[in-house]
């Protein structure tokens, strides 16, 4: 039976492990079908779990296939079912979901209720082909012409010309530093870290060297953010294999145990309305994460961390408790306590050991699982943090989303 | 006189004249008091008829009462700046950056926020807590004009 937490919690995501990942081909511009790109990365998390394409019965993705903004996903659940003809028990696809992530936790889900054995959770961008070279204006929402007319949350931006995150997330960090002081000197070390981690991933796509005076140089996008506080648009897919922790005996390696999950919204669901607006519902998904277990943030090793906006993973370091609620500026400037070195000192956390999605893509919160995976499993490469004794990781966080969309997960190695 | 009277005379709408493009909301029967007061010079929030709570966006329901009898009530027009970001990028061909966008809290009740842009001021000298009142910006759409309410300093900054 699963474990129990204190009040009698349930903890059903212990029955469930993470078994193999997979990426496609991740680049710029490459051009290539969302589809294709989908299929490689499956391939690709299949074989590493060391399963047949037989035993998924299970899709679990984000968004489903919608391509607004244009690049945005282009591939859903039946596409791919249909591609590789598979036969599935439970299937899900969506993007009313706790973030990106929300498709994980649903697989977790699935195969902890024994509806799937093995769910192929993915999730496709290929936002910079859809730009090509036309620039960022021409995939802003509602920049296509005068049919478009905004619903739901949008309405209360789009006519203010914020149609971006960029906006809405510029005004939560100008509301951080005004409540706690903190800097641009200071939120710079989150992209700079990144892009120090970027150098050694080879798939990440900046890689050259980034100085502080460079990144205090560029150009303002929305204030308080710079153009080094935005992640890249990227193409790529990534797929994370989640299967029932007893049918683990087929794998080709130990798979990852999944500690506890985070997918609370506690809070009124909007990027304006919400009670706090220097951390919003990743507040709420980080506690009830720590609800179920028994572990504590000075346990944790490597923090994967959302970063759409650099201010994102800095609000993500406070609500996990890696920092005090506002000490997230003073806790990263300089990034020691950051950088993979980090990794097992007491009092810091390697965070972003890829690059995140500020230097590595945009590959929309799966690249946080698949980096937090491949760091416990000791397969980073050059870029693989160790412990002071020079034994790998084996406790990681990886979490995604921003705004009133997040959730977050305890992994431990097997 | 009232505050909604203050906001309801004078200089309440914008110059419409050469309008850069914006997205406009879909306007329906449950958000048009919202979109077109402006057409009175009022900025209308639903409001529970039984507790007296404000409900933005428009519900159905009062979620402190749960009673059913909302009705569009005129707010004072008056709101405080609650955070803001001056945009630099330019998202769409005509809406020139650099301009404010900003989250104000209405007088009315704690946590009654809209995002809005100020106006009528120098971007570089927003700052928190600036005292604001709307001005309504019109938008001649396909359904009918659709007023933006937009927010100005009360004293001059």
């Amino acid at each position: 039976m699963s474990d129990r937490g204190s009040g009698g919690i349930r903890l059903g995501e212990r029955e469930a492990v993470i078994s193999g990942v997979g990426q496609s081909e991740i680049g710029r511009r490459i051009y290539r079908d969302p589809l294709g790109l989908t299929i490689d990365a499956t391939l690709a998390a299949v074989e590493h779990a060391g399963l047949k394409l037989s035993d998924i019965d299970g899709i679990s993705t984000y968004p489903g296939n919608i391509n607004q903004p244009p690049g945005f996903s282009g591939v859903g659940v039946v596409e791919l079912q249909d591609a590789l003809r598979l036969d599935l028990n439970w299937f899900c696809g969506g993007m009313e979901l706790p973030g990106q992530l929300g498709a994980v936790a649903n697989a977790i889900a699935a195969v902890s209720t024994g509806l799937a054995n093995h769910v192929l959770c993915f999730r496709t961008v290929w936002e910079a082909s859809a730009q090509g070279d036309k620039g960022r204006a021409s995939v802003t929402m509602g920049g296509g012409g005068d049919a478009f007319r905004a619903h739901g949350f949008l309405q209360w931006t789009l006519p203010f010309g914020a149609p971006s995150a960029a906006i809405w997330i510029a005004m939560m960090a100008n509301l951080h530093f005004h409540k706690y002081g903190t800097t641009r000197e200071q939120l710079a070390w989150i992209a700079l870290n990144s892009r120090r981690n970027a150098e050694v991933n080879p798939n990440a796509i900046y890689r050259q060297p980034m100085t502080h005076a460079e990144y205090m140089d560029v150009r303002m996008i929305s204030d308080p953010l710079c153009l080094y506080d935005c992640d890249i648009p990227a193409d790529g897919s990534t797929a994370i294999l989640v299967s029932r922790a007893d049918s683990s005996d087929d794998l080709a390696r130990e798979p990852v145990q999944v500690q506890a999950v985070g997918t609370a919204l506690r809070g009124r669901p909007s990027w304006d309305q919400f009670d706090d607006l220097t951390t919003m519902a990743l507040r709420d998904a980080a506690a009830m994460m720590w609800e179920r277990t028994d572990l504590n943030p000075s346990d944790v090793h490597i923090a994967e961390l959302y970063d759409g906006f650099s201010f994102i993973a800095l609000s993500w370091l406070e609500a996990l408790g890696f920092c005090g609620e506002g000490e997230g500026g003073a806790f990263i400037e300089g990034a020691e306590r950051i950088s993979r070195e980090s990794c097992g000192v007491p009092g810091s956390v390697a965070l972003n050991t890829h690059g995140g999605q500020l230097s590595a893509g945009r590959l929309h919160g799966f690249g946080f699982m698949h980096e937090a995976c491949t760091q416990l499993w000791g397969e980073a490469g050059e870029r693989q943090c160790l412990q002071g004794d020079g034994s790998l990781p084996e406790v990681a966080v990886a979490a995604a989303g921003g705004g009133p969309l997040a959730s977050t997960f305890l992994l431990t190695s097997g | 006189m009232s505050d909604s009277e203050a906001a309801a005379e004078g200089d309440t709408t914008l110059d419409t004249a050469d309008l850069p493009f914006r997205v406009m909301p879909a306007v329906t029967v449950d958000n048009e008091h919202f979109w077109t007061g402006g057409e009175h010079g009022e900025l209308r929030i639903l409001r529970c008829q039984a507790c007296g709570y404000w409900i933005h966006p428009p519900a159905p329901i009062c979620p402190q009462c749960l009673g059913k009898d909302v009705v569009p009530e005129a707010t004072s027009g008056r709101a405080t700046v609650l955070t803001w970001t001056i945009n630099r990028q330019p998202w769409y061909p005509d809406l020139d950056p650099p301009y404010v966008v900003a989250i104000v809290e209405l007088p009315e009740q704690s946590g009654l926020r809209l995002t809005t842009n100020i106006v009528e001021l120098d971007p570089e000298d927003i700052d928190f807590g600036l005292e604001v009142r709307v001005t309504f910006l019109e938008y001649p759409d396909s359904g009918g004009s659709v007023w933006l309410p937009m927010f100005s300093p009360v004293n001059h900054v």
